[in-house]
């Protein structure tokens, strides 16, 4: 500790000079460490962990934004694998990012071990000496007292809840032991958040999974549309149970200033818990997840799921179900892919709008004017032609590769296959049979996410903060009071910021002076 | 919850207050800058009668936060919900709180001087929210339909302000001595020089910012720990380095850097000052660039 008696914070142990170390090994890898454990090296590792995490929000992360990640890579062919090289995708989990805090860690560590064992002496040791003058001392003051003022000043301190010991000239006074505890919780429980995090990451999963009205999640690996394991994740820590979509319900505000802004997504679930759990129905919303043993399950999208029915010239059905339409826009015009491979003649494949409230552009292209469903509309375009289907290579549902495929229907050159309500049927060129909208079913779009470290990283944030409270906010001062020739003086001396030191010197002074010392220093 | 009726004449009153609270301002702002220029003066009995003008233009300030607080009030009401749920309101309801904060914290002498700092920003961030951020009242999407846009909003909002008059104080502290300051001839140098007489001194300054940031870290701390358990319960994850997350952690990581300076030697004083006003840079960046040009969860400007 510099016994610096500036005002500035000095709660810590100042870097020290660089100095030529010691020849050899060993005295290099202890100046290394000095150096690496030293508070300089925090600032400037803190700095760089500032520094270094701002390319995460300028390129997109695969974490966050996977899509993101792919638009850019066809935008910036060049520039991307470059960038994705050094990692700038996956910033917070590159190299050099983990670089920079696992030395943070080390470096707070190497500090934080040796000042626990420097704070648990000074809990059982008694206050210093006071220095010889106080000459240093910004806070002092001198008065003439009696015979009785040192037991006075023993008992006053004592009062304030210092630790004081005296001997027949001094009185030695230290308080606010709790701004270094405050620091060291702090500290620790920072390493406590970092393996909570690690330990939670390792453990935890997540998975997607779209759910049509009326359809079941079953919690194993096969039902997910995507999932993300820890490192730690095995298939036993998925605990059995069942969640049904009853019925999805969103409110649109039809107020003028207002139109279409959401003000309610509800998803009524039936959740069965265990092989042979009671069923139990509950409502998930947006901040409301349904909390279930061993995964929380969130509302994160939903949207319109028309049911449709194909048919071929000889009236046989080719495909028929309800078909996820993506929203495109705020008023949900939607695009929905249908793939149809077992058609006959021939396969062919849709590339689907859907309009909850279909109105008219100037240009006189359809667009949706109102996310609710008021007045829907569906379009379609198809396309005939080999889907790819067929070699055994996984394609996306949600997409349709029209590349090499023949437009049949749809766009300016072609007719129209146009539905405008329910139970409606229209027929599709080129012989190729019939559609039908039967009804129009919604989704929601859930997360079923497992961490079980979330409340350990909650406690240990916690202690992480009111250690931090306690060590900023806590003052830290000694405070002695000594008899010399003529009176009596006080000094005090703080260790950090300390708004009250001056006026623990006046305030004493006043308690303890019968009569203000002619030499009275300022 | 069914959507809540919109009260749109009580939403234009409220802005009506708003622009009456600028309007205001602009006179306290004028009536602290001269009294600078007062207190500043060569003649004694200029500088004597100084202190009558600072009471004014505290009473005016005072009148101006009055307004300003009735219209953000009323806001809140015409939209039956807490007022800062889009880039306007935060910046009405968050101007409010600094000057609240400031009018609260006059207690600390020391302080009094910044008034036409923040003064000034205030009527910066209003005059920036009526004509660039505005936006109708709007019902809340579900998303923000939590207790926790009163709790890490308000708190987010307080640890700004205190940032801020910590960064009007390092200012201050820095210009005491640059040496163009105290050496220029160059009469906006003499002028500087002149305002920062009316400034306590230099150890006085650089402590008061110390203690102004240290409240800001411990306050943005809570907002940081807020905003994880909020988004757990709203995006299904307590972190997942949203954009506005990374510039949360970046400041924060500033200002812990910013109390290490502190305590480091050779990087306390001038050094830290500089890394407060980064820090307070980074607030501003975060509230203004990243909200309306940086892709992510956190978009409720209200803007297309």
């Amino acid at each position: 500790m510099s016994g610096s008696s500036s005002h500035r914070p000095s709660d810590h142990v100042d870097s020290e000079e660089i100095t030529s170390p010691d020849i050899g090994f060993r005295g290099w890898l202890r100046w290394f460490w000095r150096q690496l454990t030293s508070m300089r090296t925090a600032l400037f590792l803190l700095l760089l962990l500032a520094t270094a995490a701002v390319p995460g929000s300028i390129y997109p992360q695969r974490s966050a934004d996977p899509n993101g990640v792919t638009l850019y890579f066809s935008n910036q062919p060049d520039l991307a694998p470059w960038l994705d090289r050094f990692q700038f995708f996956d910033v917070y989990s590159s190299a050099w990012f983990s670089a920079i805090y696992i030395l943070l860690f080390v470096s707070l560590i190497g500090c934080v071990l040796p000042r626990s064992l420097v704070h648990a002496r000074a809990m059982v040791a008694a206050p210093p000496d006071p220095p010889k003058t106080f000459t240093r001392l910004k806070a002092k003051a001198s008065f003439e007292g009696s015979t009785t003022t040192l037991d006075e000043a023993f008992a006053e301190l004592k009062a304030r809840r210092y630790r004081v010991v005296r001997d027949g000239k001094t009185v030695s006074a230290e308080r606010g032991y709790l701004r270094e505890t405050g620091n060291l919780v702090f500290h620790i429980s920072l390493i406590g958040l970092l393996v909570a995090v690690a330990v939670g990451g390792g453990l935890s999963y997540s998975g997607q999974r779209v759910l049509i009205e009326g359809e079941t999640l079953v919690n194993n690996l096969g039902s997910y549309d995507s999932f993300a394991p820890g490192t730690f994740f095995t298939k036993d820590s998925l605990t059995p149970f069942t969640l049904k979509l009853k019925k999805f319900e969103a409110v649109f505000d039809l107020q003028a200033v207002n139109v279409g802004t959401p003000t309610d997504f509800r998803a009524s679930v039936v959740s069965r818990v265990g092989v042979n759990g009671k069923p139990k129905t509950s409502v998930i919303r947006v901040n409301e997840p349904l909390e279930l043993p061993g995964a929380n399950v969130y509302l994160t999208g939903n949207g319109y799921a028309p049911v449709l029915t194909f048919r071929d010239a000889n009236g046989d059905v080719s495909f028929s179900g309800p078909v996820i339409y993506l929203p495109q826009d705020a008023n949900y015009t939607s695009l929905g892919v249908i793939k149809v491979p077992d058609a006959s003649p021939k396969q062919f494949g849709v590339l689907s709008f859907y309009y909850p409230t279909v109105a008219k552009l100037k240009s006189g292209a359809l667009t949706s004017a109102f996310p609710g469903n008021v007045n829907p509309a569906i379009t379609m375009s198809v396309y005939v032609g080999n889907l790819g289907l067929d070699n055994g290579m996984p394609t996306n549902v949600f997409s349709l590769q029209v590349h090499g495929l023949k437009q049949v229907a749809g766009g300016k050159k072609h007719p129209k296959v146009e539905l405008t309500k329910e139970g409606q049927t229209v027929e599709l060129p080129e012989n190729l049979g019939t559609v039908t909208w039967d009804s129009t079913k919604r989704y929601a779009s859930l997360d079923i996410d497992y961490n079980p470290a979330q409340l350990w990283i909650f406690l240990f944030a916690m202690l992480a903060l009111a250690g931090l409270i306690v060590s900023l906010l806590v003052p830290r001062r000694r405070v002695w009071v000594r008899k010399i020739s003529g009176g009596f003086e006080v000094g005090a001396l703080a260790k950090g910021d300390d708004a009250r030191l001056e006026q623990t010197v006046i305030d004493l002074k006043a308690k303890l002076a019968t009569k203000v010392s002619k030499k009275v220093q300022k | 919850m069914k959507p809540v009726l919109l009260d749109v004449n009580l939403a234009s009153v409220s802005l009506i207050f708003v622009y009456a609270a600028m309007a205001i301002y602009t006179i306290s702002f004028l009536m602290f800058v001269f009294h600078i220029a007062q207190a500043t003066s060569d003649k004694k009995s200029v500088r004597d009668s100084s202190s009558r003008l600072q009471r004014a233009s505290f009473f005016v300030l005072g009148f101006g936060a009055l307004l300003h607080g009735t219209g953000v009030t009323l806001r809140g009401i015409s939209a039956h919900r807490v007022p800062w749920a889009n880039m306007y309101e935060f910046s009405i309801s968050g101007s409010f709180l600094i000057v609240l904060i400031f009018l609260t914290a006059l207690a600390v002498k020391e302080i009094r001087v910044i008034a036409a700092f923040v003064n000034g920003f205030a009527l910066l961030v209003l005059g920036t929210a009526t004509t660039t951020f505005y936006v109708q009242i709007k019902t809340l999407m579900p998303a923000l339909q939590s207790y926790w846009l009163v709790i890490h909003v308000t708190v987010a909002v307080l640890a700004t302000a205190f940032f801020n008059i910590a960064a009007a104080l390092a200012v201050a502290y820095l210009l005491r001595d640059w040496p163009w300051v105290t050496s220029s001839k160059s009469p906006i140098a003499v002028l500087i020089r002149r305002v920062l007489k009316a400034f306590p001194d230099s150890a006085k300054l650089e402590r008061l910012s110390y203690r102004f940031n240290v409240v800001g870290f411990i306050l943005w701390s809570f907002t940081l720990i807020a905003g994880a358990i909020w988004a757990e319960r709203a995006w299904h994850r307590y972190w997942g380095w949203d954009t506005k997350e990374v510039w949360t952690f970046i400041i924060w990581t500033i200002f812990a850097g910013y109390l290490h300076a502190n305590a480091t030697r050779g990087w306390s004083g001038r050094r830290s000052a500089w890394l407060s006003l980064v820090g307070f840079a980074a607030i501003l960046f975060n509230f203004t660039i990243v909200n309306l040009f940086f892709k992510g969860l956190h978009v409720y400007s209200g803007l297309k």
